[in-house]
């Protein structure tokens, strides 16, 4: 019987789900806290707590990746994989990443201190959008509408101690419907696509700022991008965001590495829980 | 199944499907807390960690 292990830090709607479809499909679910685990240089893949697959769905970037890490060097598969999820975790390198291989994507910019990222500003004009290069769920992207703004912004990151704080990620302003739109992609197949509508008095659309989610028609044009995203990510289980600009079409703007699915789910018939089943089956060892 | 907050003392409904690993937020203090151990009988609960900025999906 084939052994799928999921690690996580924190059990939400999505990791109960999969565990639950696993077993229903007639699977080894483990569930590992990977708050719980330690390795050493002398770690060998032998602990069967592993399995034949790993999904790591742990919500802490930094503790995700480096758990991957360490597991991959015990040379066990994990989706997503280490590469994939370095890319997804960090906005600077996704948006480079999806450029380079041209995956239509808004205009972005980045600088590494106080005094460049306010000549940038100055240089980009208002308004602008400024996004954390690390996190999630809508927290620190802001619109910069003004230069008062915009000094508000150093004032406050040279105040952070965090690493990253230094590292200015500005981004063009889209015009675009009050949505953006998630797509769920396993391995090479787009399992889900809902519209996110952003909340009453708020432009962001993500679900954790009380976006609302509906069932998005998947256009050839739309499953050409996102599949092309994924591709160019590195491809896993993942969920592509994009945004439609009113004259250029599709822009893909995020992909998740540990993609919720909670609002989609709500949404959408087809199994999502049940593809990613089917899809670490496939990428199992065994 | 109940329990008392371990900060403000309220009581905690701990829903019958939930499972090791989750969170259960108290409803008068917000305090979280992650069931580390659950059976028929019993549950233990710790402090969650909280929020991180590299927190997400």
């Amino acid at each position: 019987m084939i052994r799928i292990c999921i690690i996580y830090d924190k059990i939400r709607f999505e990791e109960k789900k999969i565990y639950n479809k696993i077993k229903e499909k007639g699977f080894d679910a483990t569930l590992v806290d990977g708050k719980s685990l330690i390795f050493d240089t002398e770690s060998s893949k032998h602990d069967p707590v592993f399995g034949d697959i790993i999904l790591q769905r742990v919500i802490s970037y930094y503790r995700g990746l480096h758990l991957t890490y360490c597991l991959e060097q015990t040379g066990l598969s994990v989706v997503n994989s280490y590469n994939v999820s370095e890319i997804c975790g960090n906005k600077l390198i996704t948006s480079m990443v999806l450029k380079k291989n041209n995956v239509p994507t808004p205009k972005t910019t980045f600088a590494f201190s106080t005094e460049s990222a306010r000549e940038c500003m100055k240089n980009l004009g208002y308004p602008l959008v400024v996004k954390p290069i690390i996190g999630s769920w809508g927290r620190g992207i802001y619109q910069i509408k003004d230069q008062s703004m915009a000094e508000m912004l150093l004032e406050t990151r040279q105040d952070n101690d965090n690493s990253f704080s230094r590292i200015y990620y500005f981004q063009e302003l889209i015009d675009r419907p009050s949505r953006d739109i998630r797509c769920i992609v396993v391995g090479d197949e787009i399992v889900a696509s809902v519209y996110r509508h952003s909340s009453e008095n708020e432009w962001r659309t993500n679900v954790a700022m009380g976006g609302r989610t509906e069932e998005a028609p998947l256009t050839s044009q739309l499953q050409e991008i996102v599949l092309k995203a994924s591709k160019a990510i590195g491809s896993g289980i993942l969920g592509v965001d994009l945004m439609e600009d009113r004259e250029r079409g599709y822009l893909v703007h995020e992909v998740n590495n540990t993609v919720e699915f909670r609002g989609a789910s709500a949404v959408c018939k087809s199994d999502i829980a049940g593809a990613m089943t089917d899809y670490l089956v496939r990428r199992s060892t065994k | 199944m109940k329990k008392d907050c371990k900060d403000c003392g309220a009581e905690l409904t701990i829903p019958q499907d939930s499972m090791v690993g989750e969170i259960i937020t108290c409803p008068d203090c917000g305090t979280d807390f992650e069931i580390i151990s659950k059976n028929q009988e019993s549950v233990e609960m710790k402090e969650a960690e909280s929020v991180a900025e590299d927190w997400g999906q």
